[in-house]
């Protein structure tokens, strides 16, 4: 039974994603912890008002004890995501040093999830220091730095390997001028730094070197991590697309995102083969958790990348606009964006806003 | 006289703890005397490097000359791109051993060496002096218009360990690995180095940046190491930071940091960007260390190469490095003479290099500093 669900899944995909648009399409909703269920809520709120044709499923990621012994994810869990194909994801609290991998990560190996998609850009009504950024970081997110190979050769001397590969590299490497093309970037900048790890930042770049090739509509560029470093606070706008290792990426994105305002405002997307997982990058904010203070900016743009995935731009377009014109307005702003007004208030002015256009 | 006070200062830095770790730095405090010439000259090893290098470094040295600078170059070509003409390592590092002072252009590291090489001419030449920190004041400049304002923060960088081991094979077709070594000795030998900055130029606080969430034992050594160091300096403020929510931090408000400590290629990283903040590549100095000598080279290392020829670089990172090195040697005067005229011609915005906004080259912007000595 399930097989034959998974083999339609399948099937339908091949077909042609738009096929989504016609039927409810389930999606699993993990809604995380601290501000977490109540951003997810004002998503839900927003999505219902669009009229989006979504039916969530709502799961708990919280670690159970496995048959092994280990703490994982519930097993219930994963068969939704694998079941669905598409999940959305609020903040998990990752607790330090008590023995299990971080959700994080576990979800990432789960379901094969190795590319990770950054749109950062600037919103008008949030001023920051920077008003041109769009930038698209995709990370190469299963191997790099943070493959977890470490280990003590003597005391005092510790050995952590970064592993590249030829597959995964040239996997994110195609992805990436797969989103330029799909999504009407022009260019695609490779961020390595092969003058100093040459064989292995080498691999990664004679990947991309080639995925280059079959595009040939996208332009590509190489570029030295330290120089995008350097170029990108001073002139974000000579940037389009960057793909890189998990580290490289780990930083830039993050960066990136400090340039347009913080993670509170850029959305997160997990591509993998399994399946694809959005989600809001930011922490758990415990502080404020229960008040209605949150900002559900992050993941109701994520909930914005998925529908995109999904093929229904429509709803998508009509919900992302309605986002930014509120921040535009500046009239119900939340805390962190130096505003008074509830999670709430925010939600209920976009839900406002998407009500007079869809009838 | 000037020695005297030469070598205190020296002692006082590195000395100004009495603990264990300072046997690390056995043979800190040593006679100078080899790097004083008998006519009172200083003498200097200088690279000038690939790129923009060779322009900028006469830009040093005709205002060395306006200003009658008592110093004595020790010029010699060292390059990776073109082996053909470079000097022999161990004669460059051999003269900078003796010197103790060098001034230095960006060398330029290709993706592949000629031989296959893993490592590369900077690494050789920093290992083979065991030039193990650099550090980066990176700071506003009067005059400068950039999106931030008011930057001083201190990069303290592990260089010779790291990313940067050059350590890496390929285990079977498609699949590399590349390692990154981390020890215990070299973590708390930097860590030390960046409080006794601190304390001796009177910062309030350290940030170790990691990333010891991720990597636990290779970036969590390092925290480690710095966590140790840190309660011997009950009087520095301590602090530790995520690298990626750093740079993060960096770019939204830079004014938080005082001196920051990290590995190698998070330095690299932080360099540069910090760089950006106050107006790129070409206005950031920079010195890397050994417990024996120093090497004065530009902060944000980027050899320019699409300039060369071009005459529109910007002298002034090399400059300040210039000016370090005379404050290092016990030359304050000179070295705040050309400081102050490179301030003025600044804060004047009217002779200023392309990457500043202006139209002038670098001839006419070195010649301005020349005319604004005084």
């Amino acid at each position: 039974m399930a097989a034959q669900w998974i083999r339609t899944a399948i099937s339908s995909k091949i077909t042609g994603a738009r096929l989504y648009s016609s039927k409810v399409h389930k999606c699993t909703l993990i809604p995380g912890d601290g501000i977490g269920p109540e951003i997810s809520i004002a998503v839900q709120k927003i999505f219902d008002a669009a009229k989006v044709p979504i039916e969530w499923e709502s799961v708990d990621v919280t670690p159970v004890k496995g048959p092994d012994g280990r703490f994982g994810i519930p097993q219930a869990a994963i068969d939704s995501v694998n079941r669905n194909k598409i999940g959305l994801k609020g903040p998990l609290m990752t607790p330090i040093g008590k023995g299990h991998r971080s959700l994080n990560l576990a979800l990432r190996k789960e379901f094969n999830l190795y590319a990770n998609v950054r749109p950062c850009l600037s919103l008008e009504g949030y001023k920051t220091l920077y008003d041109n950024v769009d930038v698209v970081t995709i990370r190469e997110n299963t191997e790099g730095e943070y493959s977890g190979i470490e280990h003590e050769i003597v005391e005092g001397v510790v050995q952590s390997i970064k592993l590249i590969t030829e597959e995964a590299s040239r996997r994110v490497a195609e992805f990436a001028f797969q989103y330029a093309t799909d999504n009407n970037r022009k260019k695609v900048t490779a961020v390595h730094k092969a003058n100093i790890m040459r064989m292995s930042d080498g691999l990664f770049l004679r990947c991309c070197r080639e995925a280059a090739q079959k595009f040939p509509s996208v332009k590509f560029e190489e570029r030295y991590l330290d120089t995008v470093c350097l170029n990108m606070v001073q002139d974000p706008s000579q940037y389009d697309v960057l793909v890189m290792p998990n580290l490289y990426g780990d930083i830039l994105s993050d960066m990136c995102a400090g340039l347009v305002g913080g993670l509170g405002l850029t959305p997160s997307g997990n591509i993998g083969l399994n399946g694809a997982l959005f989600e809001s990058v930011h922490g758990t904010a415990p502080d404020i958790a229960g008040q209605d203070k949150a900002n559900p900016t992050a993941l109701l743009l994520s909930a914005v990348m998925m529908l995109k995935y999904m093929g229904l731009s429509s709803h998508a377009k009509i919900i992302e606009q309605s986002a930014y014109d509120t921040i535009k307005e500046a009239k119900y702003l939340t805390g962190d964006l130096g505003g008074t007004a509830k999670c709430s208030e925010y939600t209920g002015e976009i839900c406002k806003k998407i009500a007079a256009q869809v009838k | 006289m000037a020695l005297l006070a030469r070598n205190i200062c020296k002692a006082l830095s590195q000395a100004t703890q009495k603990n264990t770790v300072r046997a690390l730095h056995v043979g800190t405090i040593r006679q100078q005397e080899s790097s004083v010439e008998q006519e009172g000259k200083l003498k200097c090893t200088l690279i000038p490097g690939d790129g923009v290098g060779p322009e900028l470094v006469v830009a040093v040295q005709n205002v060395f000359k306006a200003a009658d600078v008592p110093v004595e170059f020790e010029p010699y070509f060292l390059s990776e791109v073109n082996p053909t003409l470079s000097a022999p390592l161990d004669q460059v590092s051999n003269s900078i051993a003796r010197n103790r002072v060098c001034l230095k252009g960006i060398l330029a590291t290709p993706d592949h060496s000629m031989t296959g090489e893993l490592q590369t001419l900077n690494m050789k030449l920093r290992k083979s002096l065991d030039l193990y920190s650099n550090v980066v004041h990176v700071k506003s400049l009067p005059g400068i218009r950039s999106r931030h304002q008011n930057v001083d923060c201190v990069i303290i960088r592990e260089q010779t360990e790291g990313e940067y081991s050059a350590l890496e094979h390929e285990s079977v077709k498609g699949v590399v690995e590349c390692l990154k070594i981390v020890t215990a000795t070299k973590s708390q030998r930097i860590a030390k180095f960046a409080f006794d900055y601190a304390v001796k130029n009177n910062r309030k606080k350290v940030t170790c940046v990691h990333k010891a969430n991720i990597m636990k034992l290779g970036d969590g050594l390092f925290l480690k190491s710095c966590q140790e160091i840190a309660k011997m300096y009950p009087r520095v403020t301590f602090e530790t930071m995520i690298v990626d929510n750093c740079t993060m931090q960096m770019v939204s408000n830079p004014h938080q940091f005082d001196v920051m400590v990290m590995p190698n290629l998070y330095g690299n990283i932080v360099d540069n960007l910090a760089s950006g903040l106050v107006g790129g590549a070409g206005v950031v100095a920079g010195a890397s260390y050994s417990a024996e000598c120093v090497v004065f080279e530009p902060g944000a290392r980027h050899t320019y190469s699409e300039a060369v020829g071009k005459n529109v670089a910007n002298p002034t990172a090399m400059l300040l490095c210039a000016v370090k090195l005379l404050n290092h040697a016990n030359l304050k005067r000179y070295g705040e003479q050309i400081r102050e005229a490179l301030n003025r011609v600044l804060n004047d915005g009217k002779v200023l290099t392309k990457d500043l906004g202006g139209q002038s080259s670098t001839t006419e912007f070195t010649a301005a500093v020349i005319n604004s000595l005084r």
